[in-house]
């Protein structure tokens, strides 16, 4: 331990060291009924960095063209020590950080820690959620298979019905009119190059946007602590909740090397354009209830075409979902109706995932 | 430190802390022997798939000239096919013994040439002047109708 107290006074020297982490010792995390829900932010970006450690790992081995991609995973799959290992658990923690960063969302919304001084916070975690899914869209289509590539068709054809720009959207997203090789490599870009660099710099944002703020205290119990202070109680968050929250992580590890072992992730069998799509082909699971929903729209609205008033209104949806904060304006009724839109929201996306699941 | 919930009125119980300590680092350490392992193994590219090839067909008769060689595919390496002035097959590996560099065959030395640092090898894959230090690996070579076929030596 000598040499740990000789680097920390050497960093001190120079750099400050007790100045720069004064904020970890004074930062306190609020003890009450609902402290459970604070570890799913946490949760998010742990499974994030997993993402990042094994995504680098598997690009040791991944090659980006139509011609070697799905022999490229294949191989990783079937030859490379560990590889199934690797693969499996990359695929296993995207899905796991996708449902994390929703119910992340939710329980900010429920406990209301969105509300003012936190809007941009929210905004900015949201774009973060949005980034996500780009994440799990462009690496679906990496292992190049059957699915993947028709999921992709489906996917990007449906940016096509964009008002005015849709047509050029999906040439951009394709790289061409078709699914080929030169989405393929768009994807790739995408994925391992665009979206981390975007993100990382974003998540930064985010959590510096938490630290500035501290943690939110949802309404109800302020109150309490506001009428009777004895009752207020929080823990310092270094090390008495890191603690907790590493404690947490190293149980998610566990979880994902198990999945991963118990269920390793299919390959399937590589993409043919000139194959007819397999029956019953279906995106993944947080894209199923957008997808079921314009399933059912018919194809004609009067003079619109029904694919298009669709998108809109996802659009127009997705909007108003990242301005909600604006919208709370601190009153009682407000806020009734934000927990009224967020239980409606997570009831209807429920409920369409199962319907999506089990119809044809 | 007097952390929450521990009663500081007794005295530390010294062996049961050491115990508790021993088992929850070496837990921790065991676990993470364990996230790392299979990553340094992956890490490590399994041995190539194409090692398996040991008979190659290196090119057909009358493609080559008398005092002429030219390179051929053995596997994922280079192997040199050598036609002499006097008319018989010979077959090395083309990857110089020195550093790596693919050699070719000179038909004013008859002899085998490595252009990097000036190796020079007999027709046997012998290293005769200049720094290779080790011979070419030769191989044998049956003509078989028109194809010309090169087999890895077996090691006896
Ligand atoms: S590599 Fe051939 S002589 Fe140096």
């Amino acid at each position: 331990m000598r040499l740990a107290t000789h680097v920390r006074d050497w960093l001190d020297e120079r750099f400050g060291w007790d100045e720069l982490t004064h904020f970890l010792r004074k930062k306190t995390v609020p003890v009450h009924r609902y402290s459970y829900w604070y570890f799913l932010g946490g949760m998010t970006l742990f499974l994030f960095l997993v993402q990042v450690l094994t995504g680098i790992l598997l690009l040791l081995y991944y090659r980006p063209t139509a011609n070697e991609a799905f022999e490229s995973v294949q191989y990783v799959m079937t030859r490379v020590p560990f590889g199934w290992l690797i693969r499996s658990v990359h695929s296993w923690a995207a899905n796991l950080m996708i449902l994390f960063a929703f119910a992340h969302m939710f329980s900010v919304l429920f406990l209301r820690a969105y509300r003012k001084p936190r809007e941009l916070t929210w905004v900015s975690g949201m774009v973060l959620l949005l980034l996500a899914m780009g994440f799990g869209f462009s690496g679906y289509l990496l292992p190049w298979n059957t699915l993947a590539f028709f999921a992709t068709k489906v996917g990007t054809d449906i940016v096509r019905q964009v008002p005015v720009v849709g047509h050029w959207l999906m040439i951009f997203l394709r790289g061409g009119e078709e699914v080929t090789g030169a989405t393929l490599s768009r994807f790739f870009g995408l994925h391992v190059a665009v979206l981390p660099g975007i993100t990382t710099m974003l998540l930064l944002v985010h959590l510096l946007l938490v630290q500035r703020f501290g943690i939110s205290v949802p309404p109800g119990e302020e109150a309490a602590w506001r009428a009777r202070p004895p009752e207020k109680r929080e823990m310092p968050f270094f090390p008495n909740f890191l603690l907790r929250e590493l404690m947490a992580w190293y149980v998610a590890l566990g979880v994902l090397g198990a999945l991963a072992a118990l269920a390793p992730w299919e390959l399937g069998t590589k993409a043919d354009a000139f194959a007819p799509a397999p029956a019953g082909i279906k995106p993944e699971w947080y894209f199923l209830w957008m997808f079921q929903t314009l399933k059912l729209i018919p194809a004609k609205l009067g003079p619109l075409d029904g694919e298009m008033v669709g998108v809109l209104a996802f659009g127009v949806a997705g909007l108003l979902w990242l301005l909600l904060p604006f919208f709370d304006r601190g009153d009682g009724r407000n806020a009734r109706w934000i927990a009224g839109a967020g239980v409606f929201a997570l009831v209807y996306m429920a409920s369409m995932s199962v319907y999506g699941y089990l119809a044809p | 430190m007097n952390a929450p919930g521990v009663d500081i009125s007794q005295p530390p119980l010294p062996l049961r802390r050491r115990l508790v300590e021993l088992l929850l680092g070496g837990g921790l350490l065991a676990s993470a022997a364990s996230f790392l392992y299979p990553i340094l193994r992956y890490i490590v590219p399994p041995p190539s798939a194409d090692l398996g090839g040991d008979t190659v067909v290196a090119g057909k008769v009358g493609d080559l000239k008398p005092n002429s060689g030219r390179i051929f595919r053995f596997g994922s390496k280079p192997g040199l096919l050598v036609f002499t002035a006097d008319r018989e097959y010979r077959a090395l590996s083309a990857t110089c013994t020195h550093l790596d560099c693919t050699v070719q065959y000179r038909d004013d030395l008859h002899q085998v040439w490595c252009a990097c640092h000036n190796g020079i090898y007999d027709l046997n894959g012998r290293n005769v002047s200049g720094p290779p230090p080790r011979p070419l690996e030769s191989y044998e070579v049956h003509v078989q109708g028109d194809e010309i076929v090169v087999t890895r030596r077996q090691k006896a």
